[in-house]
């Protein structure tokens, strides 16, 4: 089994020698052919089996959303609303703040069927209950963590400490990216700032850095540094890159470290990238009508921009595409974080572009081969927090069961899988955990969670950890 | 050159004394190719584990044993594997050859034993042997090595059939030496000098200079930080700032008066322990406060503090002991023979302790001043007082019990502090910190000198004995040179734990001095360089790239320690949900500081760093991966710090008086690479220049500028070779 994986372990220098590139052809040949070689993540490799997706786009509600006010109604809690939580559900567990007894709250939104499946959707997503027929709509996740920064870590790395590497980076280095002008994976931000965990959340871990996420920010500089200086003129930096490009080609014939190819062919990848991200990051050329389908406007930073430019990477081959939008943590400490105003404002930010994201993939035609993932890295207690006797409407957060939508390449359309008990506290049918949920995602890329391996400090890797089971309620 | 491969590896699996044959060593490889897959586990088939030698030996209901101790020809298990019929082992694949079946009939008829001492009662596995002090080997070129080391290294590349690689040229060395032991490349006037000392002894006057000067300090101590862990702030969600920079400093201080390494680690670990402990010596124990701290609202406080208590093993671990302890945390180590019990043995010797701090006005190199720390204001407006993190053994001692699973909710047994069984014992019964500092330390323990020696053997040549610096376990990378790496460590020790002394041997070997370049019979033979019969070639780490741009500048700030700086920065790197700390740019000379003097906050580090492979100091990182990536390219295009450090490098060229273009051009590209261009390589740096004076006819600086920035982009400008 090993074996199969072996052309992916080698160094970039081993591969040179082993495919009988002699260091001379490299230095002589065009390096365009090479680019791809350089950039590592940048070359598609062929995936286990065949894959029902190609490429993912996970919208991370980061902060952890309420299920139980958006996807998992529960008529009993709005029966028994205010009222102390039975102890049985309660006995031995840690809350991050809830103290005492809790009491039960019941949603203060209203729920109705949508589509042919008849999907529960909340009132505060309109736009999303308008595509209940494209989704998959999980309503049994559950994780171990219950803290932020350990949750949006396991939800990542399958580990709930820094140190592994993230899905995406798993992916670039399982499969590779189909695009040499871009990375395989890229990281988009909005809500204020990035998550908890830091960018251990797309970090790469032991694997080589090369499979990182690369944040694109928004605004000017969508890669870090990827403009010229004001005073230098495109011109200029051109020939000054082809003297650069002579000079480090002359050090490779006397040296012949390969490693010098490999910079030469990253320097043009760069020149490349100073066209191509800017180019992708600039929604001034999509039509008026789709940036207002999205509620999109260019300039701005905004998750309805960065769906818009989610959907612009997915085009051009960008392998895994990661939203992060923050401010779902819905303690009702005050109205910056409570049910009534803060969750609504939150619904309001992202509702119409995640529909609108579905829509369009699917009238292009990328909706087959996409998957799309929404979700946030834990769920909301179903009772309210109240702390130190807050007025406000708020939830604690809530490891043992949430809910996830999926849409597009290789899963079910138009269902609801999995059921909660009657307070939606623990998962009552088909529960997926966290590690079963990345095998499932790496399945659907075409990757058997146990054979995707990658040898570090002295024992082989994986996502899945020992866990993991592929859960076939989801897939089509 | 495949025998070649296959003889470099033979070397340290027949390392081991004597003809006996060791389960783990000998047997369990062939059985893991042939049968593990079946046979192993808790859910072997026919309930027959090849892994355990109860089931091994013992009869499983109706069937009888399939090992017979002693008597190969009466067990089952030979029978088997060497059956032509339906049943034979294993039903499917390749069968046993007969070299592995003999192996196996000469395991049991030896007595089947799964011990892992041989006679001697030594540990079969090279790491946990006995440091020997071999002799050094014989060699034909007589006239090649310049110290022992070298006997070791040629011996392995005469037996390979190949030659050393020639000396490199007096500048590549000066470069080459300046970067492996300051971080640095040489001044010009360094460099000149050196080319211009005509003394026999000129290379050993121009390498202790380079221990002597305070770059070295600096250089060596940022090598320690990763292995420390030291950021400036806490970490997870907040990841409020902390004030961890006099430890640091004090590093710094250490590796500048070349403190033994024993009494070094006994400071770092346990200086508060020691009698009339300083302010200095508690501070030295930061090293093991460079733990993160959570503080979201929730969290368990004993949940963390026996986090923070784990990770100072594991950091201990892999810094002392090269060993992945962390997987013993939740069971027995699956390779190596580190117990679970061992682990929460060693744990108990960290566990003891609790939370102090020493007010900064200590730092060694505040000059006595009281710091406060910038940023945000404390709520009530008042700026906050700051105090370095250090250990403090607690009034009344902790009990440590094995935690099921390694979780902190499942205490089991109760267990004293103690070392691992299987390796030399302790001569004290203490139980704190400065008894496990003290075993360390102890010359009869044989993981730290050879941890230690292979540690600053990769950093003097870039290419360590071992390749898995914290991992000598039986799942690491076995050394290259297993009798030079054992020499290495006595010598370490037999000198003093003298890491200055240590490292001269090493860069003043004929080893050190060969060039990268190697022939192509070579680069053939031995791709990887692990004969170490040329120089190894690659790029240096993140700090050091910029380090090296503002120093080709002319601008890199000289000043020493104290609180980290802000260089520039692109905004929005800082932005955070649960902190609002702003990354308020230095004024100054603060802006051009080495790297090492960078703030440093785990969730976001500084963004060139990471580019170039940093780590965000969460855990023990012990190597660096080397990427090479288009990243890295626009942050030595385009970086405003590397922007800086191009204009700078223009100005150095354009105010050398009554030069010549070529003059000024040299000029920078001796900066640059520490060597004179070639023709070819003048020529089109001439061209570039014209062609810019060309296109902007006006401008005087510009054209120098891009010259600049070429010099700057250089893969030899980043590259140790």
């Amino acid at each position: 089994m090993r074996d199969e994986l072996e052309p992916r372990r080698c160094t970039r220098r081993e591969w040179l020698r082993d495919c009988g590139i002699g260091l001379g052809s490299i230095a002589l040949a065009s390096l365009d052919a090479k680019d791809a070689l350089a950039a590592g993540a940048g070359s598609a490799r062929p995936p286990h089996f065949r894959a029902r997706a190609k490429s993912v786009i996970h919208l991370f509600m980061n902060g952890g959303p309420s299920q139980i006010d958006l996807f998992d109604p529960k008529p009993m809690l709005v029966e028994r609303n205010r009222q102390p939580i039975p102890e049985s559900f309660t006995n031995g567990e840690r809350f991050a703040f809830i103290k005492g007894t809790p009491k039960l709250l019941g949603s203060p939104f209203a729920f109705a069927r949508h589509g042919r499946s008849g999907a529960e959707i909340s009132e505060l997503l309109p736009h999303t209950a308008s595509i209940a027929d494209e989704l998959a709509i999980v309503r049994s996740v559950k994780t171990d963590q219950f803290n932020h920064a350990p949750a949006e870590l396991f939800m990542n790395t399958g580990f709930a400490r820094i140190g592994r590497p993230s899905l995406g980076s798993w992916l670039s280095y399982g499969i590779g990216s189909a695009n040499a002008d871009l990375p395989a994976f890229v990281v988009l931000l909005s809500g204020g700032g990035q998550p908890s965990g830091g960018y251990s959340c797309w970090g790469s871990g032991f694997l080589p850095t090369e499979h990182q996420g690369v944040v694109f920010r928004s605004g000017r500089d969508p890669v870090l540094f990827v403009n010229d200086p004001p005073d230098v003129a495109r011109d200029s930096r051109r020939r000054g890159l082809d003297a650069l490009r002579a000079l480090n080609r002359r050090r490779l014939d006397t040296v012949r470290d390969p490693e010098i190819a490999t910079r030469i062919a990253a320097y043009e990848m760069a020149f490349r990238m100073q066209t191509s991200a800017p180019e992708l990051a600039d929604l001034s050329t999509e039509p008026a009508a789709v940036l207002e389908e999205y509620g999109a406007t260019p300039g701005e930073a905004s998750f309805a921009n960065n769906c818009v430019l989610a959907r612009r990477m997915i085009e051009r081959g960008v392998r895994f595409v990661q939203l992060y939008h923050r401010g779902w943590d819905s303690h009702g400490t005050g109205t910056h974080d409570d049910l009534l105003t803060s969750l609504r404002e939150r619904c309001a930010q992202t509702d119409r572009a995640c529909a609108a994201l579905v829509r369009d993939l699917k009238r292009r035609g990328l909706l087959d081969e996409t998957l799309v993932v929404w979700g946030g890295e834990f769920g909301r207690t179903p009772m309210n927090e109240e702390r130190d006797g807050s007025q406000f409407l708020g939830r604690d957060h809530h490891p043992h069961a949430f809910t996830m939508w999926f849409a597009g390449g290789g899963v079910k359309r138009g269902i609801t899988i999995g059921e909660t008990d009657e307070l939606g506290y623990f998962v009552v049918r088909d529960p997926v955990h966290v590690h079963d949920l990345h095998a499932t995602l790496l399945h659907l890329l075409g990757l058997e969670h146990t054979r995707l391996t990658y040898r570090s400090q002295g024992r082989d890797f994986r996502l899945t950890d020992v866990h993991g089971e592929v859960f076939a309620p989801l897939l089509a | 050159m495949r025998l070649l491969a296959a003889s470099l590896l033979i070397v340290v699996t027949s390392s081991a004394s004597g003809d006996e044959l060791i389960y783990d060593r000998d047997v369990r490889p062939v059985l893991a190719v042939h049968c593990l897959r079946c046979h192993s586990g808790p859910q072997a088939k026919a309930e027959l584990r090849l892994d355990d030698r109860a089931s091994l030996v013992g009869a499983r209901g109706d069937s009888p044993a399939a090992v017979v101790p002693s008597a190969a020809d009466a067990s089952p298990l030979i029978e088997r594997v060497r059956s032509t019929g339906d049943d034979r082992m294993p039903p499917k694949g390749p069968a046993l050859d007969a070299a592995q079946i003999a192996l196996l009939e000469r395991w049991i008829d030896d007595g089947a034993s799964f011990d892992a001492l041989d006679a001697n009662g030594h540990h079969w596995h090279w790491a946990y042997r006995p440091i020997a002090r071999p002799a050094p080997p014989p060699v034909v070129r007589a006239d090649w090595p310049r110290n022992d080391v070298d006997r070791f290294v040629l011996a392995r590349i005469e037996a390979a059939g190949l030659e050393p690689a020639p000396e490199a040229d007096r500048a590549t060395l000066a470069r080459r030496l300046a970067l492996d032991l300051t971080g640095l490349p040489p001044t010009l006037e360094e460099l000149d000098a050196f080319l211009a000392d005509p003394r026999d002894d000129a290379y050993e006057r121009y390498v202790d200079a380079l221990l002597a000067s305070p770059a070295y300090a600096e250089h060596l101590a940022r090598t320690w930080l990763d292995l420390a862990h030291y950021a400036d702030t806490h970490g997870y969600e907040k990841d409020g700032r902390r004030s961890m920079w006099p430890w640091r400093d004090a590093v710094i201080d250490a590796f500048d008066e070349d403190v033994p390494f024993d009494a070094f680690t006994r400071q770092q670990i346990a200086g508060d322990l020691q009698p009339d402990a300083s302010a200095t010596d508690r501070i030295a124990t930061g090293f093991l406060r460079n733990t993160m701290i959570n503080e979201e609202g929730g969290v368990d406080p004993e949940e963390y503090r026996v986090e923070a208590v784990a990770d100072r093993l594991n950091t201990i671990g892999a810094v002392w002991l090269g060993s992945t302890l962390t997987c013993a945390r939740c069971h027995d180590h699956k390779y190596d023979p580190f117990t679970q019990r061992d682990y929460f043995r060693l744990f108990a010797f960290l566990n003891q302790d609790e939370p102090d701090t020493v007010p900064t006005s200590h730092g060694s190199l505040a000059g006595g001043a009281t710091e406060t720390v910038p940023g945000p204001p404390a709520a009530d407006g008042a700026a906050t007082q700051a105090s370095t993190l250090v250990m403090k053994k607690a009034d009344t001692p902790r009990t440590t019990h094995v935690f099921a699973g390694g979780s902190f909710l499942s205490p089991t047994v109760a267990v004293d502090a103690g070392t691992p069984e299987f390796l030399p014992r302790p001569t004290g019964d203490g139980r704190d910190r400065a008894a496990l500092a003290a075993w360390l330390t102890d010359p009869s323990n044989p993981l730290p000198p050879r941890v230690l020696a292979n540690r600053l053997f990769g950093i003097a040549l870039a290419r360590p004995l071992v390749a898995t610096l914290d991992d000598f376990g039986t799942q690491g990378d076995p050394p290259t040179h297993p009798e030079l790496l054992d020499w290495l460590a006595s010598e370490f020790v037999r000198d003093g734990w003298s890491v200055k002394r240590f490292l001269r041997l090493l860069v003043t070997s004929a080893t050190y001095r060969q060039s990268s370049i190697a022939d192509a019979a070579t680069l053939d033979a031995d791709p990887g360089n692990r004969l170490l019969a040329r120089a190894q070639r690659v790029r240096v780490e993140a700090e050091v790239v910029r380090d090296v741009a503002l120093s080709v500048g002319g601008i890199l700030s000289r000043k020493r320690g104290g609180p980290s700086v802000f260089p520039p920065q692109p905004d929005g790197i800082w932005t955070m949900i649960y902190n609002d700390d702003r990354w308020v740019e230095s004024a100054g000379e603060d802006r051009l500081r080495r790297g090492l003097y960078t703030f440093w906050r785990r969730t976001a580090p500084y963004p060139s760093f990471v580019t170039f492979d940093a780590p965000s100091r969460e855990t023990c990182i012990a190597t660096r991966p080397r990427s090479n990536t288009p990243l890295q390219a626009l942050v030595l295009l385009n970086d405003p710090a590397f922007v800086e450090a191009q204009h700078a490098l223009a100005s150095r060229m354009l105010e050398r008086a009554d030069a010549t273009d070529a003059q000024r051009i040299v000029h920078g590209f001796r900066r640059a690479t520490s060597r004179v261009p070639d023709a070819v390589e003048l020529d089109t740096l001439l061209d570039l220049l014209a062609s810019e004076r060309t296109a902007h006819p006006d401008a005087i600086e510009a054209p120098w500028r891009v010259v600049a920035g070429v010099l700057l982009n250089l893969d030899e400008t980043i590259t140790r070779s």
